[in-house]
């Protein structure tokens, strides 16, 4: 009976393509929504993320997330270190110094000041230039977003001079730094000079990043410091996820999303229903006369499920593959680089459009089954 | 009229009733209806609209249950079967006629002369090699490919006929079989009717108003506000 279940769904091209359509644009909207939702969320915690060499982070007991610092004293980089289990454990800058270009161009942004030493926190995924080259003088790494916005069409170069407060800093490294929640261009300097582009505050010690000996469990050094200097401490992961709970409690931003994926999903759902329904309804005889000759309430059931499900997959498929295209064309954008199609958005998608298909198909198959198989004699 | 069940007997009806709505609105139908129809005939249930006719069949059917009475159709008393049961016992032992064909537009008519063999478990392809050669024997082999919007309606009715033949069951029940075709064209039907469908363990029993067939019928119920009146011959 499937055969039949199939060529009665697409003998109505008009509400066939209407009910694929449907579950086709609510798949996009919801798949797109989720991911740039969550791809955004992810850019509070990308420059956490991007420290690879540290696994914990030691900030003031009342930092919430990367980018609000209240600074440290010098000294608490030594009780730092005298933590057990801590292999070694360096300076952090953050500050937002504006930069100019010599064209007059400036924006604010995002500097790190690296220990002088060891360089710890420098972005390892380079384009252009080297880290080791910040050992020299008044030197900067800059990332190909922010190079981009401070000289807008111009290839990438090095040697190029940006004054950052009246200090002038050459450009000896270009970063594919993974974009911040702000475009803001992300700097690295050493720690020494990068506190120099900022102005000088009594208190410059943004974190203390950390790296725990070989046999030594990241989490439990982190509580340990904690216990033993009065500062928060967190592992990479924690701290990314923590500026991520920061902006969805105090941001309208997951409500806006959250508008727009209610509203695909109602529209999908609405759409798809009453198209469906109508579809249905428009059929009852040829279901009327399919009971009349014996054919079973579960086998019927059966044959109005699979027209949804079948309507649903194909739209499925379809949006999957509209969201797929959308996000390869915009991956190579800079203001939209690192936001992807999330598989989790592609399989959250998929239960719920299955769900959206079986609900379709519940209303429209009461009409089924209440329907009088005697009806097909009047 | 008491009548006892009777081995030649493909339906027997004693004392039908069929009544819809309640209170005010209930309207009585079928008030007491004692027919019979026997195996090897094609049996003719006529009378003007709205005696009843249609109910009477439905109830003979199993598509809509007495309200009182007993019907046994080819042995088996519809009392004694239960829901999916007697959805079988149609899907098996009945074929059906229906006046506006009720051919599903999405399938050729090959596809629609084999949905009782589906129904009933057989592969499509086989359904399908079975259902053409029947529509070959009816004369319409040549359409067997085609979709029913492009049959007339006399090739639309072969077509259906073909449905309720096609897995041979024992008794067809036809509802106004020739009320949309043309005098020729219902009379050719209603020849394939009785040629292809009555045989000694089989019964056709015929819903029509249409005297012009009223020659096919081995027996006529006449019937009148909701109960049969006379039975006659047509000789």
């Amino acid at each position: 009976m499937n055969f039949i279940a199939l060529r009665m769904l697409m003998a109505d091209k008009a509400k066939y393509f209407g009910l694929v359509f449907a579950f086709a644009f609510s798949t996009f909207l919801l798949q797109n929504q989720v991911s740039i939702f969550c791809g955004i969320m992810k850019r509070t915690g990308s420059q956490v993320r991007d420290v690879t060499d540290a696994e914990i982070w030691v900030m003031d007991p009342h930092t919430e997330y990367f980018e609000q610092t209240k600074a440290l004293k010098d000294t608490d980089l030594f009780r730092v270190r005298g933590v057990e289990g801590v292999d070694y454990a360096v300076r952090l800058f953050k500050g937002n110094p504006t930069a100019k270009t010599a064209a007059g161009k400036f924006a604010s942004t995002f500097t790190l000041g690296l220990d002088d030493a060891t360089l710890v926190g420098a972005p390892r995924k380079m384009l252009l230039g080297s880290w080791e080259r910040l050992r020299e003088t008044n030197s900067i790494v800059i990332d190909r977003a922010g190079y981009d916005l401070l000289y807008p069409g111009e290839p990438l170069e090095l040697g190029r001079v940006l004054e950052l407060n009246d200090h002038k800093a050459r450009i000896v490294g270009i970063s594919d730094a993974a974009a911040p929640f702000v475009s803001f261009p992300v700097i690295h300097a050493r720690y020494s000079e990068a506190i120099q582009f900022q102005g000088r505050e009594r208190k410059m010690l943004s974190y203390v990043l950390v790296r725990p000996k070989a046999d030594i469990d990241a989490v439990a050094l982190a509580r340990r410091i904690e216990k033993e200097t009065g500062l928060k401490a967190r592992t990479t992961a924690e701290f990314a996820w923590d500026c991520v709970v920061y902006y969805l409690k105090n941001t309208g931003i997951p409500v806006n999303f959250g508008i727009t994926i209610a509203v695909a999903l109602i529209v999908g759902l609405a759409v798809s229903g009453q198209t469906f329904y109508m579809f249905t309804v428009e059929n009852l005889r040829q279901f009327g006369a399919l009971k009349a000759i014996g054919v079973t309430n579960t086998r019927l059931v059966g044959m109005v499920l699979l027209q949804a499900l079948v309507g649903g997959a194909l739209g499925y498929a379809i949006g999957t593959g509209m969201a797929g295209v959308f996000f390869e064309t915009t991956l190579s954008q800079m203001a939209t680089r690192g936001i992807v199609l999330m598989w989790e958005a592609v399989a959250g998608v998929a239960v719920l459009m299955a769900l959206v298909a079986v609900a379709v198909s519940l209303l429209s198959v009461r009409k089924v089954l209440v329907l009088e198989p005697a009806s097909v004699f009047r | 009229m008491i009548m006892k069940t009777n081995e030649s007997h493909a339906v027997t009806c004693r004392a039908v009733r069929k009544h819809f709505g309640e209170g005010e609105n209930r309207t009585e139908v079928l008030r007491g209806v004692d027919f019979h129809a026997r195996l090897g005939e094609m049996t003719f249930l006529v009378g003007p609209s709205g005696c009843g006719k249609t109910t009477l069949i439905s109830v003979i059917a199993g598509l809509l249950e007495a309200s009182a009475g007993e019907v046994d159709v080819l042995g088996r008393a519809h009392g004694s079967l239960r829901g999916k049961e007697r959805v079988e016992f149609r899907r098996r032992e009945l074929g059906f006629v229906f006046q506006q064909y009720n051919l599903l537009p999405s399938l050729t008519a090959a596809e629609n002369a084999a949905v009782p063999l589906i129904a009933n478990g057989m592969k499509r392809g086989d359904a399908v090699k079975r259902s053409t050669a029947l529509l070959d024997r009816l004369g319409i082999g040549a359409k067997a490919a085609s979709y029913p919007r492009f049959l007339s309606g006399g090739q639309q009715q072969r077509v259906a006929l073909a449905r309720a033949l096609v897995h041979e069951p024992r008794l067809v029940i036809c509802d106004e079989p020739t009320a949309a075709l043309d005098h020729e064209t219902g009379e050719s039907v209603m020849r394939l009717l009785s040629s292809a469908a009555v045989a000694p363990q089989r019964a056709v029993l015929v819903v029509t108003h249409d005297n012009r067939v009223f020659h096919h019928a081995h027996r006529i119920a006449h019937m009148n506000d909701g109960i049969i009146t006379q039975i006659t011959s047509p000789s």
